[in-house]
């Protein structure tokens, strides 16, 4: 899933400070599933500048919405009902949902009410960690499931580096390393001789080659 | 200035080889690097000069070897992934043999959180074993990542790090013959205070044959105070310093534990002479240059063999 978090309230005031209408627009995907930007978090941030207005005795609109998946044309194209009414969409999607909103109705200022982190996983109540880059080139398989270009802070292929102690990193003592686990992992598989080899250099234009990326399927197109 | 490796020929020639780390200037200054330069000439065969050493921002490693080199002292090339790519990395190296920089040690470096530009991004585009190997290509193969030919191929004497001292302690020594394999003609440790758990590790690399395709260098760090050693022991991810060595430093009086840091020192050499598998030792005296004479002087390392080219 697509991690974020709530951008202070302050800089989301000062964002939407000019307008008089504006739809506070969640998304009901990844977001909600991180606790940012699902119909509750919606809602509580739509009421939180509400009464923040009142108690300055500002004239705003404030309304909210959710909708299954920004991100999709599909979705966001049922905002045309009501898009009118408003000066402004505040996006709790993440980046591309807020993006989508933008190239759909490119009249209206959409702006982000959240920071979109990372490529992640729910580990527990309350806790989200990273565990995928999106380089466009998955390398699990050979390390034992574990991705040291998301999970060890040098991104290094062929670890561990110096600073690798008691299976912590270095640069978090928070932080187990990466490469312990992916050794570990191995020796269980009894694939430890994976490791003798030297990983080639990543090939980042399958990532950052040419602008963004973009992946047509004829298959699956009508 | 078109010479071989001088750190290469004592080497091979079987000598006890002696290195030194010279840390640039926070500053534009040629100065310091050169005064530090006098502090060891003629004490080591070579000086490691440090790349933006705890990702502090400092004059560049490559200028302050060619200042070095100018003042006709052997440098040892620092170089770290974390600030440039692999098309900047490979240029630096052919910039650096031009200049006569025929020494070179690859390094991952120290994360950008540790030091004064915690906002930068890491580059990490190789990794220091992949950078060995690249280094490796463009020298016996004249050719670069993805195999363009150059038209004149660096000559660089390839070095490594190695850390006995940090987990897991079996990989360490796959990880040695992976940095040997990928291109390291030697080898440079971490701080040596923990004699025993650095000669399991030799053991293991003798074992695997290690010793005979590469060069160690062990190294040592004289400790000043008693503050530092439990500073380095307890804050120092990798780094091992047994109980006993802090208890020696708070054993004698602090104007004292000075002198205490280089005896540790001097001993620590001592015994490194004696193993099978250790080529030489390298002296990081941090912002302590002038120790170095005195140390090499007090090991039996002076004078420092001159071996003409070819």
């Amino acid at each position: 899933m697509i991690t974020a978090e709530q951008k202070p309230v302050e800089e989301i005031r000062g964002m939407i400070a000019p307008f008089k209408k504006i739809l506070v627009l969640g998304c009901a995907s990844c977001v909600a599933e991180c606790a940012a930007g699902g119909q509750k978090e919606t809602a509580m941030l739509a009421s939180a500048l509400r009464m923040a207005a009142r108690m300055e005795d500002k004239d705003v609109l404030i309304e909210e919405m959710t909708i299954d998946r920004q991100c999709v044309e599909e979705f966001v194209i049922r905002l045309d009902d009501v898009i009118g009414s408003y000066d402004a969409v505040l996006s709790l999607g993440c980046g591309a949902g807020v993006q989508a909103v933008a190239d759909m109705y490119q009249e209206l200022p959409a702006i982000p009410a959240l920071n979109t982190e990372f490529l992640g996983e729910t580990k527990s109540q309350g806790l989200w960690v990273e565990s995928c880059l999106g380089c466009g080139d998955c390398m699990l398989y050979y390390f034992g499931g574990v991705c040291p270009l998301a999970r060890c802070a040098k991104q290094i292929l062929n670890g561990p580096c110096g600073g690798s102690v008691d299976g912590r990193c270095e640069v978090d003592p928070e932080v187990p390393c990466a490469w312990q686990i992916i050794i570990d992992r191995l020796a269980a598989f009894n694939a430890l001789d994976r490791l003798e080899d030297i990983y080639p250099p990543k090939k980042w234009s399958k990532k950052l080659g040419k602008g963004p990326r973009k992946i047509i399927r004829e298959d699956q197109q009508k | 200035m078109n010479n071989g490796s001088q750190l290469k020929r004592v080497l091979e020639n079987g000598e006890f080889a002696v290195t030194a780390e010279c840390g640039p200037p926070k500053g534009a200054d040629p100065e310091v690097v050169l005064k530090k330069g006098e502090l060891l000439r003629g004490n080591v065969d070579a000086v490691n000069v440090t790349d933006n050493q705890t990702a502090i921002v400092r004059m560049s490693s490559l200028a302050a070897c060619a200042l070095l080199k100018q003042a006709g002292l052997e440098p040892v090339l620092q170089m770290v992934v974390r600030d440039r790519n692999r098309i900047s990395l490979q240029s630096d190296i052919l910039g650096a043999s031009a200049l006569g920089i025929r020494n070179l040690l690859c390094l991952s470096g120290d994360h950008q959180v540790f030091g004064n530009q915690p906002d930068a991004i890491g580059v990490f585009d190789l990794d220091s074993m992949q950078f060995l190997q690249v280094v490796k290509n463009m020298r016996d193969k004249g050719v670069i990542l993805d195999n363009d030919a150059l038209a004149t191929p660096p000559d660089i004497f390839i070095g490594a790090a190695a850390n006995p001292f940090a987990d897991p302690k079996e990989f360490r020594v796959v990880r040695l013959a992976k940095k040997i394999k990928a291109g390291a003609d030697f080898i440079q440790t971490q701080c040596i205070y923990n004699l025993d758990r650095f000669e399991t590790w030799l053991t293991m690399a003798r074992d695997r044959g290690l010793t005979e395709k590469g060069f160690i260098l062990g190294g040592v760090t004289p400790l000043k105070s008693a503050g530092m050693a439990k500073y380095m022991k307890n804050r120092v991810a990798g780094m091992d310093i047994p109980d006993e060595i802090v208890q020696r430093m708070e054993g004698v009086a602090k104007e004292k534990q000075r002198e205490e840091g280089i005896a540790i020192c001097v001993e620590t050499i001592s015994r490194l002479k004696e193993l099978e598998g250790v080529n030489g030792v390298h002296i990081m005296a941090i912002e302590w240059e002038e120790v170095v004479k005195e140390i090499a002087e007090r090991a039996g390392l002076l004078p420092r063999p001159v071996f003409a080219e070819g």
